[in-house]
């Protein structure tokens, strides 16, 4: 499968590719390309300039700022599984980093390229939005945008045509008694979601919940962060019943629809049924028992 | 939308150097050529194969330099232009001095393969998943190779014979690409 013809172009600086992103306006970014390029083949998409940032320097880190995770525009999913930080402090994007495609797509495919591209099924928004992470975005100047505001609908996000997702930022859990789990549902190896459930506890002493993030992906039009669920938590001690009634409540937010990977009847159903499995398993981290 | 350019305009051919196997390679193409077909069409290595086309089958995996670690890549995913400077190993540069490569030797002592279509993706992809957990479970090799596809052996066989080569290559002490 060849592409249409196309200019390219890669800049050394990230001002240089702001540049041409305002000044080419039928133009795209390439990170990992490991969605642009399979679109671009099957010529889904076929922008006539495309602007590759891999030679730009310093866009690929994670580090620990303060209280914060910051993860760069060219960091890849996997940087992200065998990183000793992340494993420490946000294990749950190792956890979900393995179960993102294949050794090959992991070693070139972005974590911003895949909030930015913002598939409705991709696993990395649903561990954004529990997180509660902030989207640093580059254009004329410089924007944080709270994941809960960032992604639109399918392929859609906040982000302008001119501007680029430079760092993500995510606020390191914190607290007494902390749980975190990426529970993902699919069909084979390597396949995109039929549900994807991310969940963050924070309990104190006592064992009350203090804070909830949950996040869901591939079972709406956009990945959405589970609110309704979050409050029925938040306050409470977990039990068995708590649990089922967030479970619920983040199935109530569903708006799946049927596809190969199953009816929508199906996917809300397991959405219940992943969510009840994530909160577990964060609260098992948390060692909470219940 | 802006208009789009005449055809001729865009896209034109641009030199584009790569180092395949220690061996230097420079041609100018199109930055829509893709880099499975500079190996295969213009460097004339064609021990990488394409499989699907489409990011899937793993066919086409080549191990590529990042500041100086090999990375298991899918060439059918990835521009020429973008290998521009790079180094890359294909199947043709496993083997030294008429040696096979320890996973090659254990892919032909363990079957690994029949047809043998998927079999050069399928050891680049072993070497790169090696060079990150050198010391595998089952598990973890079936998870190595997930990106890689055979329609023949049931993977059974290429499972044992990565365990094998692993353990040659622990034994022996070398890296796995030296
Ligand atoms: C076989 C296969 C299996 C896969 N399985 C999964 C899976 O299980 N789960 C999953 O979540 N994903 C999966 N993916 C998708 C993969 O994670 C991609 O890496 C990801 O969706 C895109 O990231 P990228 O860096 O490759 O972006 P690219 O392909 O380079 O870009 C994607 C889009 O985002 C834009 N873009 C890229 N970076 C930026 C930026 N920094 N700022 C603004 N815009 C930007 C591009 O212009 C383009 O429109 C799979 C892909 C393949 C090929
Ligand atoms: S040919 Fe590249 S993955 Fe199948
Ligand atoms: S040996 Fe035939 S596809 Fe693997």
């Amino acid at each position: 499968m060849i592409p249409r013809k196309f200019e390219y172009l890669a800049p050394n600086t990230l001002a240089q590719a702001l540049n041409m992103l305002r000044k080419y306006r039928d133009a795209k970014i390439l990170s990992g390309g490991m969605s642009l390029i399979p679109m671009m083949k099957l010529r889904l998409v076929s922008p006539q300039y495309v602007i590759d940032i891999n030679n730009i320097k310093g866009l690929s880190y994670i580090k620990m700022v303060g209280k914060t995770i910051r993860i760069g525009a060219l960091t890849r999913h996997a940087d992200i599984e065998h990183s000793p930080l992340i494993r420490e402090k946000l294990p749950m994007l190792a956890e979900a980093a393995e179960v993102i495609a294949d050794q090959q797509v992991r070693n070139l495919g972005t974590f911003c390229g895949s909030l930015a591209h913002a598939d409705p099924a991709a696993d990395w928004p649903a561990n954004v939005l529990a997180l509660d992470a902030d989207m640093v975005i580059q254009g004329a100047g410089k924007r944080v945008v709270k994941a809960s505001k960032f992604f639109k609908g399918p392929f859609e996000t906040a982000l302008k045509p001119t501007e680029i997702l430079r760092e993500v930022s995510i606020p390191i859990p914190d607290g007494p008694k902390v749980g975190q789990a990426y529970l993902k549902f699919e069909r084979k190896a390597g396949d995109f979601a039929t549900v994807g459930v991310a969940s963050v506890l924070v309990l104190d002493k006592n064992n009350k919940i203090v804070r909830a993030g949950i996040g869901v992906t591939a079972v709406a039009p956009a990945p959405y962060k589970a609110v309704k669920a979050e409050q029925v938590l938040v306050g409470n001690v977990p039990s068995k019943e708590l649990v089922e009634e967030a479970a619920n409540a983040a199935a109530e937010m569903s708006d799946p629809s049927s596809d190969l990977r199953g009816s929508a009847e199906y996917k809300r159903e397991m959405t219940k049924v992943f969510t009840r499995r994530s909160l577990k398993k964060a609260l098992e981290r948390a060692g909470v028992s219940i | 939308m802006a208009v789009r350019k005449r055809v001729e305009e865009i896209g034109k051919k641009r030199p584009v150097t790569v180092e395949i196997n220690g061996q230097k390679y420079a041609f100018e193409v199109e930055p829509r050529l893709l880099l499975v077909h500079y190996i295969r069409e213009y460097a004339g290595l064609t021990g990488t194969h394409i499989g699907c086309d489409t990011t899937n089958c793993g066919a086409c995996t080549v191990l590529m330099d990042f500041n100086g670690k090999w990375k298991a890549i899918k060439s059918c995913t990835m521009f020429a232009v973008q290998a521009n400077g790079k180094r890359i190993i294909t199947i043709e540069g496993l083997a030294k001095d008429g040696e096979l490569h320890p996973l090659q030797k254990a892919f032909w002592e363990h079957h690994g393969l029949q047809c043998g279509y998927c079999t050069p993706g399928m050891i680049l992809a072993a070497a790169g998943y090696l060079m990150i957990n050198p010391n595998p479970t089952e598990m973890e090799v079936r998870h190595g190779i997930s990106g890689n596809l055979c329609r023949c052996t049931g993977y059974q066989n290429i499972v044992k014979a990565i365990l094998a080569a692993a353990e040659e290559i622990r034994s022996s002490g070398k890296p796995v690409i030296e």
